[in-house]
């Protein structure tokens, strides 16, 4: 007997196609911003299946802050290569080097703001006219009023209080010259369901979010990973653990969670039971009340 | 692994938009609706705290958790839509939390556009009110299917019978002036939690669901239009490919009805009769498919289709015309111009038009026409007829959410300024 009812993972799938289908009709010239991070392989999964069997018509692009766990990079170049698809990276060094942008200083400096000065450089210097990003609302209060076409004026800006009205399933992608779009195709998913279709997919993902031993140290009761770059506190001390990432961002602001975690079933077990967002752990939202929505006006991602 | 094995993959969406002013208790219903199911968490409630005590607030302001820019809470009230997740056993919900103040009806009328169901709140103290009205108006114009009407703050009215079965019998009242929509009420205290997710035990004369419950059983499935099959083509597929040389696939979402291999339909605007001959997901072929689903057709004879046209069956069409009959809510702060020319989105198709007259507007605090003042201006309702420089291919509003829906947006600045639904 025919059904009519899907569930509200094919439900949140169809309604992310449709929008990837609007960006590639609408845009002249779309990228798609990828991190190697759990959300980015799913959105472009979701891209291969709106397209299939054209290949994904628009390159992924990567603005690298240099401080990467070395698997993410294996697995972006990986996926590029077997399906295919351009792959740009940008690098925050060359911004660096160029002046463009200043290293923070301190023990909790982070490159995550500076990617900002790249990724703007980079639309602008390859003429992007629509940048699609994997955030999702439910990540933080900022991104909760984020609008699925999101319109940047020439400077990159996102103005909150000004965005224009999105209604039923019309996106409008009209622009001047010099403005550009950032669309989020997965707004409307949380980190369950981003898991779970994981799991109903089968989706190839990094072991950085399996459990694994790992050299970790805990800074203001957070687990981060180590790395050469990372400068220690004097009552830091650096042990190995049982860890999985919960997300995966630039090293120096990405905590580790301890996890004994190594299937997708266990996964979604310890999402369910979590008590603390997934974000609880990065310290570039811990800045400030208002730290993502700051990073947004300016262009973060 | 398939979803079958797991049941949690097997869960329902629901999406509903709450409407409230400022005191009437919205915001702390979300706020104990997401704290008693368990979906705030402690880095959240933590946050939450400090941002009360720095307040100056005495007890945590759950408001606070729906006020996400920093304009937002420095003057604390909420400007613009803000989407919401969690989830049951049952189902995941989708909450478009919108600000109730007069001045943004727009955003209301956002929130709703996506919308299964309307939370409308009333305050059991003050009962049914203009702004009530207004809320129970904008739910009817945008065809929301089920419509809560929760009546808070029974705490205040010693959890009154007959206050209740009053505010009950004047929102009819209000609703019978309106279309006919799936109408439920229910008396709560937000700021205690009666009946909000679990039962109150100072109402047993209250027998129906909680709140929680109530949006867990609403029957979703029966919100899509399975009668009328249309397809917007969104994009061409072509991969011109060794392996897929003559393949030529329209990618798109059913609006709405059933699409089945081998029927019979019709291209618009060429008007061309053809069949499907397959209907493509990701690699695999499907034998049929339903609203919302993202699918691509083939179909059998090569004719002219291209982003814009509609894939309708041959025996159940559209209406086609250049003149367009709707209800308009206006959007922005430059008013709307009679005579002036605008650009139309209606599903993938787009094109330019002139607002050609403007009947009425409606007083939506009294629901009533007005016919001496027809200034259209930010968060007003009109009814007004376009003339399209193409024909466009719709259903009524009421019958099709998505084919008969429309936005205006001004060619000069690229806002979009009008959210139409065709009559």
């Amino acid at each position: 007997m025919e059904h009519y009812r899907i569930n509200h993972l094919r439900e949140l799938e169809a309604e992310s196609i449709f929008v990837l289908r609007e960006v590639v009709a609408q845009f002249e010239r779309p990228v798609m911003l990828f991190s190697g991070g759990k959300d980015s392989i799913v959105m472009f999964h979701l891209a291969w299946k709106a397209f299939h069997p054209l290949k994904v018509p628009f390159p992924l692009m990567h603005i690298d802050t240099g401080h990467n766990f070395e698997e993410t990079i294996k697995y972006r170049d990986d996926l590029a290569e077997k399906t295919g698809t351009r792959l740009i990276v940008k690098y925050v060094q060359d911004s660096i080097n160029t002046g463009r942008a200043v290293e923070e200083k301190g023990l909790n400096a982070s490159r995550n703001v500076l990617q900002t000065v790249t990724l703007l450089d980079a639309i602008e210097e390859l003429k992007f006219d629509c940048a699609m990003g994997g955030g999702r609302r439910d990540e933080e209060k900022a991104r909760a009023k984020e609008r699925f076409f999101s319109h940047r004026d020439e400077f990159g800006q996102w103005d909150p209080k000004n965005q224009r009205p999105e209604l039923w399933n019309l996106f409008c992608g009209a622009k001047n010259m010099g403005e550009h779009f950032r669309v989020f195709p997965i707004s409307n998913w949380t980190e369950m369901d981003v898991w779970q279709y994981i799991l109903m997919e089968n989706i190839e993902m990094p072991s950085l979010y399996f459990t694994h031993e790992r050299e970790v140290f805990c800074r203001d009761g957070a687990w981060m990973a180590s790395a050469p770059f990372m400068q220690l506190k004097s009552n830091e001390k650096v042990e190995v653990k049982k860890v999985r990432c919960r997300t995966i961002g630039d090293i120096t602001c990405t905590g580790v969670t301890l996890s004994e975690a190594n299937s997708l079933e266990d996964i979604i077990q310890e999402v369910a039971a979590s008590r603390v967002t997934e974000r609880g752990s990065r310290a570039d939202d811990k800045r400030s009340e208002a730290a993502m929505e700051d990073r947004k006006r300016e262009g973060y991602f | 692994m398939s979803g079958k094995d797991h049941g949690y993959l097997d869960m329902e969406l629901l999406r509903f938009t709450t409407a409230g002013s400022v005191d009437d208790g919205k915001s702390t219903l979300i706020g104990r609706l997401l704290y008693d199911s368990k979906a705030i968490f402690e880095d959240q409630m933590e946050a939450l705290e400090q941002a009360s005590i720095s307040r100056g607030g005495e007890e945590v302001n759950l408001a606070l958790l729906t006020d996400g820019l920093r304009a937002e809470r420095e003057q604390g009230i909420t400007i613009d839509v803000a989407y919401r997740y969690f989830a049951t056993p049952k189902r995941k919900f989708i909450i478009a939390d919108t600000p109730g103040h007069i001045q943004y009806t727009r955003n209301m009328v956002t929130g709703a556009s996506t919308a299964n169901a309307a939370v409308i709140l009333v305050d059991a103290r003050n009962g049914v009110i203009e702004q009530t009205r207004r809320h129970a108006y904008i739910a009817a114009l945008l065809n929301i299917p089920h419509v809560l009407v929760c009546v808070n703050k029974m705490d205040l009215v010693d959890f009154s019978e007959t206050v209740f079965e009053q505010i009950k019998a004047d929102f009819s009242d209000v609703a019978s002036r309106l279309d006919d929509q799936d109408i439920h009420f229910l008396p709560i205290s937000a700021k205690l939690g009666d009946n909000v997710v679990d039962r109150s035990t100072n109402m047993p004369w209250y027998s129906g669901e909680t709140f929680l419950g109530l949006l867990e059983a609403l029957p979703v499935g029966q919100d899509w239009n399975l009668e009328d099959p249309r397809f917007p083509v969104q994009y061409v597929i072509r991969p011109i490919s060794d392996e897929y040389h003559d393949y030529r696939g329209y990618a798109g979402r059913i609006a709405s009805g059933v699409f089945r291999v081998g029927q019979e339909v019709v291209a618009l605007p060429s008007g061309l009769k053809t069949t499907i001959e397959a209907i493509d997901f990701a690699g695999k072929s499907l034998d049929y498919a339903f609203p919302p689903q993202s699918v691509t057709l083939r179909l059998k004879d090569e004719i002219d289709v291209s982003r814009g046209s509609m894939i309708v069956d041959a025996a159940n069409q559209p209406q086609q015309s250049q003149e367009i009959e709707l209800m308009v809510c206006w959007l922005n702060e430059k008013p709307l111009v009679v005579r002036g020319k605008y650009q139309v989105k209606h599903n993938s198709n787009e094109m330019r038009c002139i607002i050609t007259e403007v009947k009425y507007k409606v007083n939506i605090n009294t629901i009533e026409e007005i016919h001496d003042d027809l200034s259209v201006g930010l968060n007003q309702i009109a009814r007004i007829t376009i003339k399209t420089t193409k024909p466009l291919f719709f259903d009524s509003y009421k019958k099709n959410r998505d084919t008969g829906s429309l936005i205006l947006i001004d060619e000069a600045t690229n806002n979009v300024v009008g959210a139409g639904m065709i009559l």
